[in-house]
């Protein structure tokens, strides 16, 4: 169970209809681990700045995760969390292992545009 | 210097870090009624966040999660009325006796009489080729995170240190072996430690070596390393490399301010916290000192806001 104030996604259907309905979408993927808390953390305080983008978590160890870690885009990922953006229902970026604020900033002005 | 504009918003204080020295500073200058406005590039909690567990904090009796501990020192300094801007870039400082301003990436600009620089310090990357690219699919800096993904692997720790000998320990639980690669022709880490993992028979060094590139060659990941002494570079294959090479201060930003700083980019401070800009104190891993502990960096911050608090 993620502990932070992020909405998260608990099923493969609440995220499939969380990108279907939502233009933007980012969500972290992970544990309460060194390398996600970080993430999560700037998703919550961009949640302010960013009030167009929908980000919310999924925590990894669910069932429902696979969703998220059977993407062809995160095959080859090997760390913790995988962080995939979406753009009217399909993956745009997604990123593995720790991401600074300037990194995830730099990557929203990029997809979400 | 460049004329501060008019809608400049104006503190008693600014504080630029959020780890525990600037957190435990905001909680003194906030608590004595003092204006106090916190800025970190990142969220708020510095490296104690991304601790899994602090187990020599005092006042807890069990180890207690990192981004708790990290939680509820931004809880306190809230509940006294400090104001934070998280996540946000400094595009601009002017440091001098007689004025202190900042500027962030969305053009507010602050001023205060007082500023306390408590940026702390980040793992130090290797900077070489392959090591961002990689980053999340066959390097990483994180044990505890990543160790699973690589269970009954071989792997390379890169690193001689406390921290990668501890998180060697760690990947020991998963891996089916490890090849520490290390400038030095011994372990910096305590003895303690160090021997654990050198007695572990799934454990190899390889001495006097650093690596200069990585890449993959279809699963795994190669890394070539030269040895200090020949000269000579080798190519050794594993499945992954996790790297643990000490610190560096976050002071990047200070470079064009006349803050004092070691040659290592460490703020020199009197034992007041002072830096040799009047008003401006120093606080936390970002001083020059012999040690860095998440005590320590508290009892910085609780001086650096002292000395505010008086000279208000």
């Amino acid at each position: 169970m993620l502990q932070t104030n992020l909405e998260h996604i608990e099923s493969e259907e609440q995220l499939k209809e969380l990108i279907e309905n939502n233009e933007k979408v980012a969500v972290c993927c992970g544990r309460m681990g060194p390398m996600c808390i970080p993430i999560y953390d700037v998703f919550e305080i961009f949640q302010e700045k960013y009030p167009d983008i929908q980000f919310q978590d999924m925590d990894f160890d669910i069932p429902d995760a696979s969703i998220i870690k059977g993407l062809p885009e995160c095959r080859k990922f090997w760390g913790l969390p995988y962080t995939i953006y979406y753009r009217n229902g399909k993956v745009v970026k997604a990123t593995s292992s720790i991401q600074s604020a300037k990194e995830v900033k730099s990557i929203i002005n990029d997809v979400f545009a | 210097m460049i004329a501060m504009s008019k809608n400049m918003q104006k503190f008693d204080v600014i504080i630029i870090g959020a780890g525990p020295a600037g957190l435990a500073a905001a909680i003194y200058t906030a608590r004595a009624a003092l204006s106090t406005l916190v800025i970190d590039e990142s969220s708020a909690g510095g490296q104690v966040k991304t601790t899994h567990q602090v187990a020599n904090y005092p006042g807890f009796v069990e180890p207690v999660a990192g981004h708790e501990l990290a939680g509820n020192m931004r809880k306190q300094a809230e509940k006294y009325s400090t104001k934070f801007r998280l996540a946000a870039d400094i595009t601009a400082l002017y440091l001098s006796d007689q004025e202190k301003w900042v500027e962030l990436d969305d053009e507010d600009k602050y001023t205060a009489e007082f500023v306390i620089i408590a940026t702390g310090s980040s793992p130090r990357l290797l900077n070489i080729p392959g090591e961002q690219e990689y980053k999340g699919s066959g390097v990483s800096y994180c044990a505890t995170c990543d160790g699973e993904f690589y269970k009954d692997k071989d792997i390379f720790v890169i690193g001689g240190g406390n921290s990668a000998m501890e998180e060697s320990l760690l990947l020991l639980q998963f891996v089916k072996s490890i090849t520490v690669i290390h400038q030095f022709d011994e372990l910096q880490a305590e003895k303690i430690t160090a021997d654990k993992v050198t007695a572990n028979p799934k454990v190899n060094i390889l001495w006097s070596h650093e690596p200069r590139t990585f890449y993959k060659r279809e699963n795994v990941m190669v890394l070539e390393a030269e040895n200090l002494k020949t000269n000579k570079r080798i190519r050794l294959e594993r499945d992954g490399i996790f790297i643990f090479v000490g610190l560096v201060p976050n002071s990047a930003f200070l470079k064009d301010t006349p803050i004092q700083l070691t040659k290592y980019g460490y703020v020199i401070t009197g034992p007041r916290m002072e830096t040799n800009i009047a008003s401006v104190y120093a606080a936390g891993d970002i001083r020059d000192k012999k040690h860095r502990q998440i005590t320590i960096a508290v009892g910085d911050g609780t001086v650096a806001a002292l000395e505010v608090i008086h000279k208000v």
